[in-house]
């Protein structure tokens, strides 16, 4: 049996009926990454030794009758933005190239506490920032699908990895879309929580008031359980909040009878792939065929997202970034006679370029004089964006859209000119402004075989709506099933 | 022009960020282009609008006044470029 | 006067919570290099801040006693500039909504009450410190310690109201001794737990614009802040008579030369770039939360003084050195609890005990005469056991040896000599062997009288109760016009 192909649900039976051990799987999943990664480059770091070590110590725990909880023995990427205790943390930037954490990042204790077992840590675009993982310092993520084409970002890695089979199921983290859309272009289901439902203790920081960590795997089942794991409350992160924690696999029930999709005008316009429309057209069609109701409503300014967000991300960012000096961790450069040349050649040789441009535009957006036209602006016209969706929600119980205008693009089509790599998230980005959660879920293949995802929005704190709708449509379609050939 | 090379090299400053003469021209050019598009945002009258800086309604998140036990030295200063006795180690400092 | 100085002045208090604004570090002071610190003070990547309960509980204390109304909304704010002293190159503060405004502190200037504006209070974190060989521009390196970085501060700025250096030494006593009476800071000036700029410039007499202002840093006692802006105002007055200008810059008070001093920064404008910190939520501080406060205000030192006038019957003086420190009103009101003579009490505090810790650079907390000694002392001397004189000499061999009044006059023979018959016997003696002195006196002359009794005091060592030397004395000597029988 290909251990590595299974889903956490899947593995999760056999550890619990004996039929396989930890060691089995962990041994399974690194020969699947042996075999592919040189294909496919998920990962910045892998840590075999370590899982191999922890798988023995669990199996080891379950002969001497310890129970198996869902993620015992299971084996996870974790995007390489997330802390981990004394595994290199790089955020796919050389000015974090050999930083070593001294602390876990809350997922990370938890996902710990659970029995899960971390590969690796899965590259990404610098610091989180872009579309593609192109803008990664150390390699290029391919699609598992195309080669030629981009996996998505920023969470690449992670979304290649679970496509490719050389994990179960990992974690990404998703500020505009970089949990989703990377799902939806390598065909695996990706969700980003409620603002304040996972705890960002940890999560090196893109854009606090935008970042949320989000689980990518193989069927809608193992999001929930990955969720179950990691959601709730946390004292070291202020922006968790404290509401009440569901079981969010009770939430998958194969049924939508009444339930009200909003299906948002805005979406629906010029410059989407004429095939990802089709896709998402036809998965409406069927929700419609399963008992659910269509609510034609309105987003009305969602045109002005991209401009909103890019200001509020990159001036958050501006300052979270800041901290990247070369005097208490990560990379120095070697030729500096004082402290103000030690600054700007460690951040000049340190950053790579997206992420340069993003400081230059965040510190500009923040700078005296223009706060108020550029940041301040963009803070009230996010209300502006709630709003709609508080507005659209009084008439839906969820809003259904595509994940991306396109499906995966190639490398370099989208590097030249910024903005256009910025407007490929025009369906993501709303849903961080507003603090919503979203899924992204695979819904058909283009006629060149490229995954297509639908995107499903709900009420904060409201995952199990999505998750039912989720569930439900992967009940009756088999595109989850399909494994890219490697 | 939203963003002149002067200004570029203002805020590149700012940042502390050191940019070669190609990559001035480079930046100016793409913030002018992104800045330009940005103007979208001024089609809307926005003066009554309460500005979102936190999107969940959360206020008074306290911790307790209590210690706990600090990081070892060795740890903390195990990711430092530079050290010496204790003390993370900077270059000279002529501001 | 041609010229009026203008003074606000800028005080960072240190709170004496236990652990640090963001993080649970503790604050102890004086311990070695970078072993008080964790991720979150060192601003590694990932961490959060959360707020310390206390440490708003004690700015809101202080605010109140400050007469400032508390804003029912604040927040924190990023405040950028790089430095390495600062983990994360920004410093978390508050800027457009502070914690409370628009206050005033008491202070009294040549028996004249005087109210100074408080502009604002409001809360922020400590950086690190820096360390280097010789002066900083001379060092090769410097060295960092973050011990101190995420210490909780209070910041608390006057209006421009105060004018004249006396007034701006006289606005930081009252201001230390309100925080002090508050428990809310040490107010030690030397370990840096009290600091003060002030911002000073001149003007014409009665002109409405202000003049240009200089900055002035590094004062660590009130002399020095006085010294500082007394040679400030100097300087700036000497430009302006030579008809030079005022250059707005940072100035350094140098100690040891008596000077301040340009720091000659390349005056690089400052943009701070303030934007609302994301991983802080609002605080909301309700009428309920300000009562609660409110009621649980100790006396503060404006109330104590107007209570020791009234109640004690001192002159405004005495009630204002008193009540300087809690402590020395402590010390006060716990003697004369004992001794309840407040004017003796307050006289032998003021002059002796005050003399005598001041002449020795102490505390009162270091006082080696507790307040119920110097009651045991003040009562020997009421009840006549010792002499006025003998209790100084006693009080003095207190302080030296810590021993108890009555043990000291016991053990050295002190006991005021108020047996008659015994002091007669002297009287007689100091007759006969002055016969010259004693014909003045009959002849008239008063001196003689004084000389007589100092003779008595003499052969007595000063033991002899001074009321019955005299009596005696008259009585042999034989006093115009009161004849007495034996």
């Amino acid at each position: 049996m290909e251990l590595f192909r299974l889903t956490i649900h899947e593995l999760h039976e056999l550890l619990k009926k004996g039929e396989a051990t930890a060691t089995e799987i962990v041994g399974s999943v690194f020969e699947r990454i042996e075999a592919v990664e040189g294909k496919i480059q998920a990962y910045v770091t892998i840590t075999k030794e370590e899982a191999l070590a922890r798988a023995a110590g669990v199996d080891a725990a379950i002969k001497k009758g310890k129970g198996i909880r869902p993620l015992t023995g299971i084996p996870l990427a974790i995007k390489d933005v997330i802390c981990t205790l004394g595994v290199r943390t790089t955020c796919s930037s050389l000015i974090l190239e050999n930083h070593v954490p001294i602390y876990d990042a809350t997922v990370i204790h938890k996902l710990r506490e659970e029995g899960a077992i971390f590969l690796g840590k899965a590259n990404m675009d610098e610091f989180a920032m872009g579309s593609s993982t192109e803008n990664s310092a150390f390699m290029k993520t391919k699609n598992p699908w195309d080669l030629g084409r981009v996996p998505g970002g920023s969470s690449g890695g992670s979304a290649a990895a679970v496509a490719a089979d050389m994990c179960a199921g990992s974690f990404g983290s998703d500020t505009g879309g970089s949990v989703r859309q990377p799902a939806a272009l390598c065909g695996v289901v990706g969700l980003k929580p409620t603002y304040g439902r996972v705890s960002r203790y940890g999560l090196v920081a893109f854009a606090s008031s935008l970042d949320q960590i989000g689980p990518i795997t193989k069927d809608v089942t193992d999001c929930a359980i990955l969720m179950n794991a990691v959601a709730g409350y946390d004292p070291m992160d202020s922006t968790s909040a404290m509401v009440t924690l569901p079981d969010f696999t009770r939430a998958l029930l194969p049924d939508v009878k009444g339930l009200r999709l909003g299906i948002p005008a805005e979406y629906f316009i010029e410059g989407m792939d004429p095939e990802v429309e089709a896709a998402i057209w036809e998965a409406i069609r069927l929700l419609e065929h399963l008992g659910a109701n269509t609510e034609k409503i309105s987003l009305p300014h969602t045109d002005y997202a991209i401009a909103t967000y890019y200001l509020v991300a990159t001036a958050e960012a501006s300052s979270n970034l800041a901290r990247y000096d070369g005097v208490k961790y990560g990379y120095r450069t070697k030729r500096s006679m004082d402290m103000l040349e030690m600054y700007q050649r460690t951040r000049r040789e340190g950053f790579g370029a997206e992420v340069k441009r993003r400081i230059m535009l965040g510190t500009y957006a923040l700078s005296a004089g223009y706060y108020e036209a550029y940041y301040l602006k963009a803070q009230k016209v996010r209300t502006l964006i709630r709003h709609d969706f508080e507005e659209a929600f009084k008439h839906c119980d969820v809003i259904i859209t595509p994940t991306s205008p396109t499906a995966a693009f190639r490398f370099g089509e989208k590097t030249e000119d910024p903005l256009t790599m910025y407007l490929s998230d025009i369906f993501t980005i709303s849903v961080n402004l507003a603090g919503i959660p979203a899924i992204s879920i695979p819904c058909g293949f283009t006629k060149g075989g490229l995954p297509i995802g639908l995107q499903i929005l709900g009420k904060p704190f409201n995952e199990e709506a999505i998750l039912r709708v989720a569930y439900t449509y992967e009940q009756n379609t088999e595109w989850h099933k399909r494994k890219p050939n490697l | 022009m939203k963003i002149t090379k002067r200004e570029v090299e203002h805020v590149a400053r700012l940042a502390r960020l050191e940019l070669t003469e190609e990559e001035k021209e480079r930046f100016t050019r793409e913030l002018n282009s992104i800045l330009t598009y940005f103007d979208k945002l001024n089609e809307l009258n926005t003066e009554d609008v309460e500005p979102t800086s936190h999107v969940i309604p959360i206020v008074n998140v306290f911790r307790e006044d209590e210690v706990r036990p600090s990081y070892p030295r060795e740890e903390v200063l195990s990711n430092a470029p530079e050290e010496e006795e204790a003390f993370f180690k900077v270059p000279r400092i002529l501001e | 006067m041609k010229y009026e100085t203008v003074i606000g002045l800028e005080v960072h208090a240190q709170l004496l919570t236990k652990s640090k604004m963001f993080c649970a570090c503790s604050t102890k002071f004086g311990e070695p290099p970078n072993t008080l610190t964790c991720p979150i003070c060192l601003g590694m990547p990932g961490v959060l801040p959360v707020i310390n309960r206390r440490a708003v509980e004690f700015a809101l204390k202080t605010a109140l006693a400050l007469h400032c109304p508390i804003n029912p909304s604040c927040r924190f704010s990023r405040k950028h500039y790089f430095y390495p002293d600062m983990p994360k190159n920004f410093q978390i503060s508050q800027y457009d909504q502070p914690l409370a405004q628009h206050g005033f502190i008491t202070i009294r200037m040549n028996g004249e009450s005087k109210q100074v504006g408080i502009r604002r209070v409001h809360l922020e974190e400590d950086v690190g410190k820096l360390v280097h060989a010789g002066t900083m521009a001379e060092a090769q390196h410097s060295y960092v310690d973050f011990n101190r970085s995420g210490v909780p501060l209070l910041e608390i700025v006057s209006e421009p109201e105060i004018h004249s250096p006396a007034e701006a030494a006289e606005y930081l006593r009252q201001l230390r001794a309100v925080l002090m009476y508050l428990e809310v800071c040490d107010g030690n000036m030397e370990e840096g737990s009290f600091r003060c700029d002030a911002n000073i410039s001149i003007r014409r007499a009665h002109s409405p614009e202000l003049g240009v202002k200089t900055e002035v840093k590094n004062m660590n006692s009130f002399k020095a802040v006085q010294k500082a802006l007394e040679y400030e105002v100097k300087r700036q007055i000497k430009i302006l008579e030579e008809g030079g200008r005022i250059v707005q810059e940072t100035r350094l008070w140098d100690a040891d030369q008596e000077i301040t001093l340009s720091m000659r920064t390349k005056e690089e404008a400052h943009d701070y770039r303030y934007f609302p910190e994301p991983d802080l939520l609002p605080l909301e501080v309700s009428p309920v939360w300000i009562e609660e406060i409110r009621s649980s205000l100790p006396e503060l030192p404006e109330e104590r003084r107007r209570r020791f006038v009234l109640h004690y019957g001192l002159p405004e003086y005495d009630a204002g050195v008193l009540t300087a420190t809690k402590a020395l009103a402590n010390y006060f009101e716990e003697c004369v609890s004992l001794h309840p003579q407040a004017k003796v009490v307050s006289n032998w505090v003021m002059v002796e005990l005050l003399g005598q810790l001041n002449k020795d650079n102490r505390e009162i907390e270091a006082s080696p005469i507790s307040p119920q000694a110097l009651a045991e002392l003040l009562s020997l001397m009421d009840q006549g056991v010792i002499s006025g004189k003998i209790a100084k000499a006693v009080f003095e061999e207190m302080y030296q040896t810590g021993e108890a009044a009555g043990a000291i006059v016991k053990e050295k023979g002190l006991t005021q000599i108020s047996d008659e018959e015994e002091l007669l016997r002297i009287v007689e003696e100091v007759i006969a062997q002055n016969p010259g002195p004693v014909a003045d006196y009959r002849a008239g002359k008063e001196k003689s009288f004084t000389y007589l009794v100092g003779q008595v005091m003499k052969a007595t060592k000063g033991k002899a109760n001074p009321q019955l030397a005299n009596r005696l004395l008259r009585e042999r000597l034989g006093e115009p016009g009161k004849q007495t029988a034996d």
